[in-house]
């Protein structure tokens, strides 16, 4: 029986917890959605389950101690993280890195944005229904992460790099590696994009999906591919070049609508141009003088492990940089680098201690993450599952 | 524009336009940093954010300081701010007593500044007046302390099996 009269049935809303712990958030968020049907009224977002106190964990350590803690930040792409705290100290110690260092970390900060950028893209494209895609990229990031795992050992958390430079230099099996990567990641790009871009089912759903305009991104201070979907060419890397990135020859994409798909095409076409960084880096390094990886800082390179067991000068130094024992300069920096998800900076006061004195990171997602509650108002819940990935939130970065 | 030039400019407009309330700069590192009065914080953001010849409309970052040392000026904010056209780069500063720490919130420019200042009133206790929600965000709501602070140790203080005296910690 059909109830005509609909002022007799009292509108009514449903609670819904999307999270902290669900399969399709790839990660621990909670949301509070008021719902009206499918479609969601209200949302509040709850953070910090998996906060682990890394600003205070900071003030106790050494600057090369924090480099780990850095790792696990955004742990899609933790070299760049590496990298933009060794900066960051380089910055405070006034230390010139060699170009052939810079460009072996342009290198390695590029292939892990291809990393970052394919997690999240074939991300989203699981949320869609396409699994197939997921299972496909992850061949390519393999490739990548074997990379990771000749020049450091790690895998995931790659404490890469030194202050000063690189830990060692590439290996042979490195570049060999790195020739495998040039030819193998863009034909699995290419057929990545033949599987989503103009696939129709994917268009549809993606399209006009959790969009954000660019004054409301700018106002949530949004950086990174989701600043750049929504139509603002802010990037670190051309704005404020570090690592002799100003001599690098590439575009930066932008999108109009800034929703869902824009953002999966910005993260596709900073895949090719970081292709093409890398490739402009092999170059680049054939012109400069070979096996100089770092600039050779008595407070943090350590010296060679036999002359460590053989000689008493090396081994107190060895043993003075272990203990942290670096001539700190005072001072208050600031250091940022185009990270996965956007600007990753570093604020480092020192007051010439062991370990700094304050140190603030600006975790990109965590300042665009609260935007997402009022992306979401008025969407229907399978799109802010949608939204959430592409907006590429990783627990780490968000909870610090 | 240089950073001395700039420094001097954002300088003279905020002395023109507040008086009293700016008490110092300074170049740091690459930063020009401001000193400014609490009470003008808002006014001073929305000011440099109006201004058509600096129009600081993006907020970069927002971290809380603690220096114990500092009597009467315990507590401090700092926000940076950026010109995204111009690719100018500046750092303000507000300090004032850890016995009132009230700040006016930034949030009427900013609606980034929302969780930044969220953060910040969670590891410093700093109360940030006119905020739409300043409740705790990374730590869990019952907590009864400020950890950030300096008084606060990383770990337990009654563990006797680590001495730390060596490590400088």
């Amino acid at each position: 029986m059909k109830n005509t009269n609909t002022n007799l049935i009292e509108k009514e809303y449903t609670t819904l917890n999307l999270g902290p712990t669900h399969p399709a958030t790839h990660g621990i968020f909670q949301n509070v959605l008021k719902m009206d049907g499918e479609i969601i009224v209200e949302a509040e977002s709850t953070v910090g389950y998996i906060h682990r106190a890394f600003e205070k964990i900071a003030e106790h350590r050494n600057y090369y101690q924090i480099t780990t803690l850095t790792d696990r930040l955004n742990y899609c792409s933790s070299p760049i993280n590496n990298m933009g705290w060794h900066m960051a100290v380089e910055k405070l110690f006034n230390i010139e890195v060699p170009k052939r260092a810079q460009y072996l970390r342009i290198i390695i900060m590029e292939l892990s944005r291809i990393a970052d950028h394919l997690i999240c893209n074939s991300v989203i494209g699981v949320d869609t229904g396409a699994l197939t895609v997921y299972f496909y990229i992850f061949q390519l990031r393999e490739r990548i992460y074997e990379l990771f795992e000749e020049i450091c050992g790690a895998r995931l958390t790659t404490n890469i790099g030194r202050v000063g430079g690189m830990e060692r230099d590439f290996s042979p099996k490195v570049w060999n590696i790195l020739d495998t990567i040039l030819k193998e990641v863009p034909k699995g790009l290419k057929e990545f994009e033949k599987l989503l871009v103009r696939n129709r089912i994917f268009m549809d759903r993606t399209i006009g999906c959790g969009p954000i305009s660019a004054e409301m991104a700018l106002q949530y201070s949004f950086t990174g591919p989701n600043l750049r979907a929504a139509g603002v060419d802010y990037d670190v890397r051309v704005m404020n070049p570090y690592s002799s990135y100003e001599e690098f020859d590439f575009t930066v994409p932008v999108g109009t609508n800034g929703d869902t798909y824009d953002r999966f095409m910005v993260r596709e076409e900073e895949m090719w141009q970081s292709m093409s960084i890398i490739k402009q880096a092999m170059e680049k390094i054939k012109k400069e003088p070979a096996s100089v990886f770092n600039a050779n800082v008595p407070d943090f390179v350590l010296p060679p492990k036999e002359e460590v067991y053989n000689n008493m000068e090396a081994l107190i130094y060895h043993f003075k940089i272990v203990m942290g024992e670096a001539n700190v300069p005072k001072g208050e920096i600031y250091h940022a680098v185009e990270g996965g998800n956007g600007e990753l900076g570093f604020y480092i006061i020192s007051e010439g201690g062991r370990a700094p004195y304050r140190m603030h990171i600006r975790r990109p997602c965590f300042i665009y993450y609260q935007a997402y509650t009022e992306m979401i108002k008025g969407c229907l819940l399978s799109d802010a599952i949608l939204t959430m990935s592409s907006m590429n939130v990783i627990a780490g970065e968000l909870d610090a | 524009m240089d950073k001395v030039a700039l420094l001097l400019l954002v300088q003279e407009k905020l002395k023109a336009e507040f008086g009293g309330g700016f008490i110092s700069s300074e170049l740091m590192a690459d930063y020009p940093v401001f000193v400014l009065n609490r009470d003008i914080i808002c006014d001073a953001v929305r000011f440099l954010y109006n201004d058509e010849e600096l129009s600081f409309q993006f907020l970069t970052n927002l971290a809380g300081l603690h220096y114990p040392d500092n009597k009467g000026q315990e507590l401090g904010v700092m926000y940076q701010l950026h010109n995204l056209r111009k690719n100018y780069r500046i750092r303000l500063k507000v300090f004032f007593n850890i016995n009132e720490p009230d700040v006016p919130s930034i949030t009427p420019v900013f609606k980034g500044a929302n969780w930044m200042e969220r953060q910040e009133f969670d590891f410093f206790g700093i109360n940030f007046t006119g905020h739409p929600n300043l409740k705790r965000i990374l730590n869990m709501d019952d907590m009864t302390y400020y950890p950030m602070r300096k008084e606060f140790p990383l770990e337990d203080g009654t563990r006797e099996d680590k001495d730390d005296t060596m490590f400088g910690r």
